[in-house]
C-alpha cells in the first residue's frame, strides 16, 4: 500500500510533465474547438465584433449548393479513393511478402514515393497531366488514347486527383507488410495441415489477423480523405466548374477569402461532427467483425 | 526492419511455382510507374523552356540547362533562397519543439500515475482524430490578435506544447523501459527531471530520430497553416512559395523552374531517407503515421 504522500507527490510530478502538453491542449485544442462553436452562431469578419445570429449560418449552409457540393466532390473523391488505394495496398504487401527477389529494393521503390507529398507532388502531378506536353498523354498515346484535358476538363479533373493518390500507398503497404509479418507461422502451417489452400488460408487466417490494422488505416484514411487541401489550393482552385471544390477548400474560401469566420466556423464544427461519426461508426462496426488478439481489450 | 521469416505458402515439389515470377512481373511494372514521375521531374527541370513543351517529352535534355536551377535563386519574383531559408527555420525548430516537449510529456504519461491520467491520455488519443480545418480558425483569430500575422512564429509555436502523435509513440516506447534503470537512478540521487534527461533521453535515441524525422516532414510540407499566416512573399514558407509560382508573372507556366524547385524542396527529405531510412519504416509502422 502506498503512502499518500507519495501517491499525492506522483500526482505533482505527473501533472508537472504533462503542463506543456496540457497548455497546449487548452490553448490550441479546447478552446479553438469552443470558440469555433461559438463563432458557428455569429456573422464574424474580424473587423466588427462577432454578432450572435442563433442557427443563421446553419439554415444558410443548408440553401447553399456550394456547401452541396463541396461534400459530393469530397466524399466522391473519398470512397473511390480509399478503398482503391488500401486494397492496392493490401495486395502489393502480400505480393512483396513473397519469396520474390529484389523485394527490399521494391518495398523502397513502392514507398518512397508516399513520403513525399505537397506542394512539390502536387505541382508535379499537374504536369504529370499537361494536356500538351505531359508524361501521362504520353504513355496513354503509346496504348492509342487521345489526349485527354485532365485539370482543365470537369469530368476528368477529379479522376487525375485519385490516380495522384496511388502514388500514396506505399506507406499503407509498409504497415500491411508489418502486419502480415506478425501473422504466426505455426497457424498457416496448421491450416495447410487441415488442407486449406493458399486463398483460404489468406482468408480464414491472415485476413482475420490483420483486420485491426485494416480498420486502423481505413479510419485514418478517411479522416485524411476529408481534409484534402494542397490539391485543390495548388492545381485546381477548386474547378473546373467547382468539380474539384472540396470541403476543406469551401472553409478555406469562405473563412479566409470572404471573411466570413462564422460561416465557415460551422462549416468546421460539421465537419468535426462528421469525422466523430465516421470514427465511432466503424469502431462499433468493427466490434463485429474485427477480430482482436487476446480478447476485447484494446 | 530485419529480415521477415518466410511465413508464406509451401513449396510446390514437383512442378515450378510461377506464381514468384508473376509476382516479380506485376512488382517491377509497378515500380517503374511509382518511379517515372519523379524521372519527368528530373528531365524536367534540366530543360529548356522551348524543350520542356516538346511533345512526346524527351528523355535526356538536349542540353542541360543548369541554369534553371541558378534562376531560382537570382530571380526576385522568384526569392526561392530566401523560402527555402524559411522553411528550414519553421522546420528545424518545430523539429526542436516536438522532440523536447513531446518526449517531456510522454515521460509523465508513461511513468507516473495518478487522478486523471487515464482521462489525459485519452484526450490525447482524442487530439489525434482532431481535424486541423475544424480548430484553424480561432487559432488564427488568437495568433492575429497576439500581432503574429504574418511571422513564423504561430507556425512554430504549437509545436512546444507536444504532439499528440509523437506523445503516443514516445510513450510506448519510455513504458517499455525497464523500472530497475530508475530505481537505481533515485539510489544515485537522480531527481525526476534528472531521471527524464539523463536517463531516460539517452536511451531514447532512435525513436526521438524517428519523432524528428516525421515532425521535419510535416512541417515541410505543411501548406495550410502556412497560408492562412503568412502574407508577404518574403515570409513565405517554401510550398506557399512553390505555389505562387505558378499563378504568377509568368507568360508560359515556367514548368522547368517549378520541377526545379519541386526537387530542391524534396532534397532534405531525399536526404533524411538516405541517412535513416530504418526510422522511416519504423515510424510508419509502429503509428500509421505517413
Amino acid at each position: 500500500m502506498r503512502s499518500t504522500k507519495e501517491s499525492r507527490r506522483e500526482g505533482r510530478n505527473f501533472y508537472f510533465f504533462i503542463s506543456p502538453w496540457l497548455i497546449g491542449f487548452v490553448l490550441f485544442a479546447l478552446f479553438p474547438v469552443m470558440a469555433s462553436l461559438y463563432y458557428s452562431f455569429t456573422e464574424y469578419d474580424i473587423i466588427h465584433a462577432p454578432k450572435f445570429i442563433g442557427a443563421g449560418n446553419y439554415q444558410e449552409l443548408f440553401q447553399d449548393e456550394q456547401f452541396w457540393n463541396s461534400i459530393k466532390v469530397t466524399l466522391k473523391y473519398t470512397f473511390i479513393s480509399v478503398p482503391l488505394t488500401l486494397l492496392l495496398s493490401l495486395f502489393f504487401a502480400i505480393l512483396i511478402n513473397q519469396k520474390i527477389p529484389f523485394r527490399g529494393f521494391f518495398r523502397t521503390a513502392m514507398y518512397f514515393p508516399s513520403m513525399i507529398s505537397g506542394v512539390s507532388m502536387a505541382l508535379l502531378w499537374f504536369w504529370v497531366f499537361n494536356p500538351q506536353a505531359g508524361l501521362f498523354n504520353y504513355v496513354l498515346s503509346i496504348f492509342g488514347v487521345e489526349p485527354i484535358a485532365w485539370f482543365l476538363d470537369e469530368n476528368y479533373a477529379i479522376w487525375a486527383l485519385i490516380i495522384m493518390s496511388f502514388w500514396g500507398m506505399g506507406a499503407g503497404m509498409l504497415i500491411f507488410l508489418a502486419g502480415l509479418q506478425g501473422v504466426p507461422s505455426s497457424l498457416l502451417e496448421a491450416a495447410k495441415l487441415d488442407g486449406a489452400g493458399r486463398l483460404r488460408s489468406f482468408w480464414n487466417v491472415t485476413l482475420p489477423l490483420i483486420s485491426p490494422v485494416f480498420l486502423f488505416q481505413l479510419i485514418m484514411g478517411l479522416i485524411e480523405s476529408f481534409q484534402v487541401f494542397t490539391q485543390a489550393y495548388t492545381i485546381t482552385q477548386g474547378g473546373p466548374n467547382y468539380s474539384t471544390w472540396f470541403y476543406v477548400y469551401n472553409i478555406y474560401v469562405n473563412a479566409f477569402k470572404n471573411f466570413r469566420y462564422g460561416y465557415a466556423s460551422a462549416m468546421s464544427w460539421i465537419l468535426l461532427i462528421a469525422v466523430m461519426i465516421i470514427t465511432y461508426a466503424i469502431m462499433k462496426l468493427s466490434n463485429r467483425y474485427v477480430y482482436y488478439e487476446g480478447g476485447s481489450e484494446r | 526492419m530485419s529480415q521477415p521469416a518466410y511465413a508464406g505458402q509451401p513449396k510446390k515439389k514437383t512442378k515450378l511455382d510461377i506464381a514468384p515470377i508473376i509476382g516479380f512481373i506485376i512488382l517491377l511494372a509497378v515500380t517503374i510507374a511509382m518511379i517515372l514521375p519523379f524521372g519527368f521531374m528530373i528531365s524536367t527541370s534540366l530543360k529548356t523552356t522551348k524543350e520542356m513543351l516538346v511533345f512526346p517529352p524527351t528523355v535526356i535534355p538536349e542540353q542541360f540547362a543548369w541554369g534553371n536551377f541558378k534562376e531560382l535563386f537570382i530571380n526576385d519574383e522568384i526569392k526561392f533562397g530566401r523560402q527555402y531559408g524559411n522553411s528550414l527555420i519553421v522546420s528545424i525548430a518545430t523539429v526542436i519543439g516536438t522532440v523536447l516537449s513531446s518526449s517531456f510529456v510522454a515521460f509523465g504519461f508513461a511513468r507516473y500515475r495518478a487522478k486523471g491520467s487515464q482521462l489525459m491520455f485519452m484526450l490525447v488519443l482524442g487530439t489525434l482524430m482532431l481535424p486541423y480545418p475544424a480548430i484553424m480558425i480561432p487559432q488564427f483569430l488568437l495568433f492575429t490578435k497576439l500581432g503574429l500575422h504574418d511571422s513564423l512564429l504561430p507556425l512554430i509555436l504549437p509545436a512546444f506544447f507536444g504532439s499528440a502523435y509523437m506523445i503516443f509513440l514516445l510513450r510506448q516506447f519510455f513504458s517499455n523501459l525497464p523500472n530497475e534503470i530508475y530505481d537505481a537512478g533515485r539510489i544515485d540521487g537522480c531527481r525526476e527531471i534528472g531521471l527524464y534527461w539523463k536517463l531516460t533521453l539517452p536511451l531514447a535515441g532512435p525513436v526521438l530520430a524517428t519523432v524528428a524525422i516525421f515532425s521535419f516532414i510535416w512541417s515541410w510540407n505543411d501548406l495550410l497553416a502556412p497560408v492562412l499566416y503568412l502574407d508577404s512573399q518574403e515570409n513565405f514558407t517554401l510550398p506557399i512559395g512553390m505555389a505562387a509560382m505558378l499563378s504568377s508573372k509568368f507568360r508560359i507556366a515556367p514548368w522547368n523552374l517549378m520541377m526545379a524547385a519541386s526537387l530542391l524542396s524534396v532534397l532534405p527529405i531525399v536526404a533524411l531517407f538516405a541517412v535513416a531510412q530504418k526510422r522511416f519504416v519504423e515510424g510508419i509502422v509502429l503509428t500509421g503515421i505517413k
